[in-house]
């Protein structure tokens, strides 16, 4: 993005709060605490150093006030754009400007969502389409099934093709400790499960859990004394093409066309040079859509990519390695998440599933109904 | 400047009050407009049209829903009409699972029992 440059902020601190079904009457608020508690203790700050606060939840109207009153901090910069899922990337590259601009010397983006707990009915209001709503859409799955529909008809995009990503997704979960389904899965389950809204069951569907945590960013001069190795964002891109699926204008194009170009126009790097790469797998045709918009094949091969095992443990292009929204975590907003892997990747704290001489990630997150795309590219110094 | 008196839900819903599926013209892109608003998003020009659609479509994309506990599943589609505007809709009279992508589709008035306004739903064009 244009005024961006590329490497003028790092993330320094990462964190997740409690997963998966968190202690009855946690709030949203709680989770973000304990989120921002724990990640500023991956840096070595603290929060009278806090003096940017970006937030986004379904749970509360206005976050950035709650969080601010909780935390006892007046911040000198504070942003709760919302715009789903991808918010948080947004928050990237707007603590990015935050910083450049000296607005702010130490940005936390947080996030918490007890959707499990309270159930999701409660968690986000269902807001009323008098031209969508009468039809019954079961939303937002239904609005993908759409998608995967048409994937299907122009593409030949097959569901087992769809299988695939999720067995992948679980393969990865099984490393990861935190990971909410412990259990091996099969292409064969996946199609046999509950059907949703076809070509999805509810194994092609994420997961429905609690979450948060936060993300701590600030300048490279501040990052250098830090705990953990600087990751520096190297590029940002964003893209909004609809709000309701009845107006997206091709449904198997996404905004990350253009969000991924724009990253990697500031960051001087393509596809190839992409080491680890985590995509907003809301559900499964969600991988398959962003692997093709973001160049790792071309459009309509990417239920071929996927097919056998490539972007698995084994396979030769790591993705989704947390086990990703459909096998490891999704409280609703999932792209947070994204950032901590691809952070985690990159300082190599990953454990069984570290993806070996991995310098540069991509995050990518999607909001609504396909409808907001945000892609943040980040490497380690060496790409500097 | 001019007040407006009627919204652009209002005057859609009057259509299909009457049986009819209405969509706008804009005046300044040379396009249709579809959901009704007041301005045109490819201009930004308030002139737009009120027109009557002729109601003939092609199926863009379809899914089954499956209700999680009960009912039947049942379609829920994007239909392409012929006049350049795309809305979601059902495809009635057919099963489900035999809606497909590129079916050629017509429009039907659905006057749901209650409260509820009326809305346009599709049954195949061949359809008496």
């Amino acid at each position: 993005m244009d005024g961006l440059q590329r490497g003028s902020v790092a993330i320094v601190g990462v964190a997740e709060s409690d997963l998966g079904a968190v202690a009855s009457e946690m709030s949203s608020i709680d989770l973000m605490a304990q989120g921002i508690h724990r990640a500023l203790a991956d840096c070595g700050l603290g929060l009278r150093d806090v003096d940017g606060l970006l937030c986004a939840t379904a749970q509360s109207r206005t976050s950035g006030l709650a969080l601010a009153e909780y935390l006892g901090i007046s911040p000198a910069f504070i942003d709760t754009t919302i715009l789903g899922g991808s918010s948080f990337m947004f928050h990237v590259s707007h603590a990015q400007a935050a910083l450049q601009l000296g607005l702010c010397k130490v940005a936390v983006i947080a996030y918490g969502s007890t959707q499990r707990t309270i159930g999701r009915r409660h968690a986000s209001v269902r807001e009323y389409n008098p031209y969508e709503t009468p039809f019954r859409p079961f939303l937002p799955s239904t609005a993908y099934a759409l998608a995967a529909s048409r994937h299907m008809h122009q593409f030949g995009t097959t569901r087992e093709q769809l299988a695939a990503v999720a067995v992948a997704a679980r393969d990865w979960a099984l490393l990861n400790p935190v990971a909410w389904e412990k259990k091996p899965l099969t292409a064969a389950e996946v199609l046999s499960a509950r059907m949703i809204s076809y070509p999805f069951t509810v194994r092609d569907c994420c997961l429905v859990t609690d979450g948060g945590g936060a993300v701590i960013m600030t300048t490279p001069e501040r990052a250098r004394s830090l705990k953990k190795p600087p990751v520096y964002v190297l590029g940002c891109g964003q893209a909004i093409t609809h709000a309701n699926i009845s107006s997206m204008p091709d449904l198997t194009v996404t905004g990350a066309l253009r969000s991924g170009r724009a990253a990697y126009a500031m960051a001087g790097l393509g596809p190839t040079d992409i080491d680890v790469v985590e995509l907003y797998d809301a559900f499964t045709i969600n991988t398959i859509l962003f692997l093709e918009d973001l160049g790792f094949c071309q459009k309509g091969e990417g239920g071929s990519l996927v097919a056998d095992g490539r972007i698995a443990p084994k396979g030769d292009l790591p993705v989704n390695t947390n086990g990703g929204g459909l096998s490891y975590c999704h409280p609703g907003m999932y792209g947070l998440f994204l950032l901590i892997e691809a952070t985690r990747q990159l300082r190599q704290e990953c454990g069984a599933r570290q993806v070996a001489d991995c310098e540069t990630a991509i995050a990518h997150g999607n909001g609504g109904v396909l409808s907001s795309q945000s892609t943040v590219i980040l490497g380690t110094r060496a790409t500097l | 400047m001019e007040r407006i008196s009627k919204s652009p839900l209002v005057i859609y819903q009057a259509h299909l009050d009457k049986g009819e599926l209405a969509y706008q013209w804009s005046l300044d892109a040379q396009k249709a407009v579809f959901y009704p608003r007041v301005i045109c998003p490819f201009t930004g020009s308030a002139r737009l049209e009120w027109r009557v659609s002729a109601g003939l479509g092609t199926v863009y994309a379809t899914t089954v829903v499956h209700p999680a506990r009960e009912g039947a599943p049942y379609n829920v589609a994007l239909i392409d009409c012929d006049e350049g505007f795309r809305l979601m809709s059902r495809v009635e009279d057919l099963a489900p699972e035999a809606i497909k992508i590129g079916m050629r589709v017509k429009f039907r008035v659905h006057r749901p029992s209650g409260d509820e306004p009326p809305c346009p739903v599709f049954v195949p064009a061949g359809s008496p």
